[in-house]
């Protein structure tokens, strides 16, 4: 797909850019990373072993994708930064990812829930990549949209078969859907980094897709014959490194080895 | 790519896929360009799923294979245009056959196989199409899961990726 805007030459020359890019790619990458790290969790404790290879795998797509942007942003912060540092050795506020993906994988319908919500985000938001005016972002949008559709389609097949179920899987389903609700407006919220971006056409302005986004996730859970919550608020707070309490436990056991062994290579 | 001589070639076709012995690295389709300057050999190779952790080990294996030859090897990643199934040699396709593993079907017969909704890939053990899709995910990221609803044999189907 061709960019909406073209990005001007000298765009990188600029520090404040610079650093208005990498914030951005942080926000983006953030989420990969925190999410595959929680889906990795579940190696070995899958429901059953179909689901738990499922759930790796993707786990593994979205770890890959991840370096991708780390690279870039190593690449963009020069020093010999690496993707191990960016990835590993951040404070629990430095990372940039949103709420919802730090959650913890309480059961399977929690899992599903979560995935499924950002999902459909996901799938939204590389489409709309696609067209960044960013010649790199372009690429991994296109190559990483291949893959979230796989992703989609796993969470949203275990959506309805868990709602549309029996009253069990029913009642669970509709527990995790209600507690995680709540997170998904943080998905479209905007950081200063994130406003500049899309000022230059580097990042999509997912204000756009808002409205499909839910009618999305309201259809769906129809068909899943789930409730649509209805919450007078919406949470936030990650994506300006505000985390839960969970992120640091993520981040403790993420990070062990790194700390514990500076620089340990496989 | 460009020419290469036959003796360079037969470097590159001596590594395989770790994960499917039975598929050389100019069947996978993930060679895009190879350039030799005297005994340094630059390779320019199009990652298949991001995550794959077979391409760090292709990386490694063709480093090596020319290594044996007296060669430096320098491989490159190439993100855009992104990997396909369609680079999948009809060579390569066959060798998966043979291999037990069932060839990408065309895309929307992907999706239909994948969603379960017809019955289209067939099975690598007795050829029936009598087939169901046990899950969409498999032993590694570009492979589902089938069983053979006649011959009851479990096998890989390599998924499209377009």
């Amino acid at each position: 797909m061709k960019p909406i805007k073209e990005l001007n030459p000298q765009f990188l020359e600029s520090k404040e850019n610079k650093e208005n890019l990498i914030q951005y790619l942080l926000g983006v990458a953030d989420n990969y990373l925190i999410l595959g790290q929680r889906l990795g969790e579940l190696c070995g404790h899958g429901p059953n072993l179909e689901p738990d290879i499922a759930i790796t795998n993707i786990s593994l797509d979205l770890l890959g994708q991840v370096r991708s942007y780390y690279q870039y942003i190593s690449q963009l912060k020069g020093n010999r930064t690496t993707e191990d540092d960016i990835a590993f050795l951040r404070k629990e506020r430095e990372y940039k990812n949103v709420l919802l993906v730090e959650l913890p994988n309480t059961d399977f319908a929690y899992v599903i829930a979560r995935q499924y919500f950002f999902d459909v985000y996901n799938l939204m938001f590389l489409n709309a990549l696609q067209q960044s005016a960013d010649e790199t972002l372009r690429a991994l949008a296109f190559k990483g949209i291949k893959e979230a559709s796989y992703h989609e389609r796993f969470s949203g097949d275990w959506l309805k078969r868990l709602g549309d179920g029996t009253q069990e899987s029913h009642n669970k389903m509709q527990q995790a859907v209600n507690d995680l609700w709540i997170y998904t407006e943080e998905l479209f919220y905007k950081t200063p980094a994130d406003q500049a971006m899309i000022r230059v056409g580097v990042a999509p302005d997912m204000d756009v897709h808002k409205d499909s986004y839910f009618n999305k996730l309201k259809d769906q859970l129809t068909i899943a014959t789930l409730g649509v919550p209805d919450v007078p608020y919406f949470q936030k707070g990650g994506k300006q490194g505000i985390h839960s309490e969970h992120m640091g436990r993520i981040l403790a056991e993420m990070q062990y080895m790194q700390r514990t062994y500076p620089g340990a290579k496989w | 790519m460009k020419d290469i001589s036959d003796f360079i070639l037969n470097i590159i076709e001596s590594v395989m896929d770790p994960e499917i012995p039975v598929l050389n690295v100019i069947d996978l389709g993930v060679i895009r360009d190879v350039d030799v300057v005297d005994k340094h050999v630059t390779i320019k190779l199009t990652p298949t799923y991001s995550g794959c952790p077979a391409m760090d080990v292709i990386g490694d294996d063709l480093e090596r294979a020319f290594a044996a030859h007296g060669y430096t090897t320098q491989v490159e990643l190439i993100m855009s245009p992104p990997w396909t199934t369609d680079w999948i040699t009809d060579r390569g396709r066959r060798a998966l056959e043979e291999y037990g593993i069932a060839a990408p079907l065309n895309e929307t017969a992907d999706k239909d196989a994948l969603l379960n909704n017809k019955k289209l890939v067939k099975c690598t053990n007795c050829g029936s199409k009598n087939t169901n899709l046990v899950s969409q995910f498999g032993s590694t990221a570009c492979k589902a899961m089938f069983q053979c609803d006649d011959c009851k044999e479990p096998f890989d189907y390599f998924k499209c990726l377009k």
